[in-house]
């Protein structure tokens, strides 16, 4: 490739660093994309500890100890509404990826927001099934079974507490900072998490839900 | 031109057109992925109490649409792609999947083993007397 041929590059930025990769002119990574695979190891490494959890859950869910089995204590309804809660807001939370990149703050705002409420919501739903499941009986202590499916959904639902408390953060950060690259960054790797987040939570309907209620 | 090229590369993935169409273009992304992600969802809860699939295999047909989704999730709203600038992050995904299917494969496989080469609970319990 001659420096000639530069002038007809193409205009996707993908074959242009294609391009540029062949002129070995392309230099290191921009921060940005740094930023994003640094966040991306923990979030596999946090996903290998979920495997765990999940192997966990899988292997003990006969082991009911005599106590309520997944069909007598699940609702799948409830889930159902807390799965919709869930990608609903990994949808505005994209749509306020999208703002951030068309720089309009209010839309940004916006779609802040509706992640947080959405995600507040299925909280709440969560800690109302553990809340009547501890009043049936129905605790952690009460089989091992029991004891896998709280550590699961608990741990899920911790790092969704988290989540919410840095979108919070995210949202006080740019309005008191502005969209500032540094800050760009911290949103990147805040969509990330929440979006990983939704990853979990589609293993965790299938194996821990679907699976369950059918013992 | 070659500070324009670099200008022009310093993109993550998901951005990857101008200004104008990156709105339009980041919107259709996550409405896809939703709509994919809603369809595969309601397969899933709705899959068990149909007898479309033979019983014994809803519980690999569950895992088949669960994995599926996953996938919609990693290329609508991760943003994972096949762009040069997602090598590492897609070799790190590799890693992250086999570490993931050990785990699991290989703890579901030894307690199943462990199970069935254990006395059953009353035989047990006579072998003390």
């Amino acid at each position: 490739m001659s420096v000639a041929d530069v002038a007809v590059l193409p205009h996707d930025p993908y074959q242009l660093r294609r391009a540029a990769n062949e002129l070995e002119e392309a230099g290191p990574a921009s921060k940005r994309i740094i930023a994003g695979y640094g966040f991306w190891l923990f979030l596999l490494s946090d996903i290998v500890m979920f495997s765990a959890f999940f192997a966990a859950y899988a292997v003990l869910l006969g082991a009911n100890a005599g106590g309520p089995t997944g069909s007598q204590i699940f609702d799948l309804r409830n889930t159902a509404v807390e799965t919709a809660c869930l990608l609903t807001s990994s949808f505005t939370c994209g749509m306020a990826s999208v703002a951030v990149d068309a720089r309009k703050r209010g839309w940004f705002y916006a779609a802040m927001t509706g992640t947080f409420l959405l995600g507040g919501y299925f909280l709440v739903l969560e800690a109302r099934e553990f809340a009547s499941l501890v009043a049936q009986g129905a605790g952690p202590t009460r089989s091992a079974f029991l004891s896998a499916f709280f550590t699961v959904v608990g741990c899920h639902g911790l790092h969704v507490t988290a989540g919410l408390l840095w979108l919070l953060t995210m949202m006080a950060q740019i309005f008191a900072k502005g969209l500032r690259a540094d800050i760009l960054r911290r949103f990147l790797c805040f969509s990330l998490f929440w979006h990983a987040l939704d990853i979990i939570w589609v293993a965790l309907f299938t194996v821990v839900y679907l699976f369950g209620i059918q013992q | 031109m070659s500070d324009q090229v670099f200008d022009r590369n310093d993109v993550a993935p998901g951005d990857d057109s101008p200004f104008g169409e990156k709105i339009v273009h980041g919107i259709r992304t996550y409405v896809i992925g939703l709509a994919l992600a809603v369809l595969l969802t309601v397969i899933s809860f709705t899959l068990p109490a149909s007898h479309l699939v033979w019983p014994p295999g809803v519980p690999v047909a569950l895992v088949v649409f669960a994995i599926a989704q996953m996938g919609v999730h990693l290329v609508f709203f991760l943003h994972i792609t096949t762009g040069p600038d997602n090598t590492n992050n897609v070799l790190a995904l590799a890693f992250g999947v086999l570490m993931v299917a050990l785990i699991i494969a290989g703890s579901l496989f030894i307690i199943s083993n462990l199970n069935q080469n254990m006395a059953p609970m009353n035989v047990m319990m006579n072998m003390r007397h």
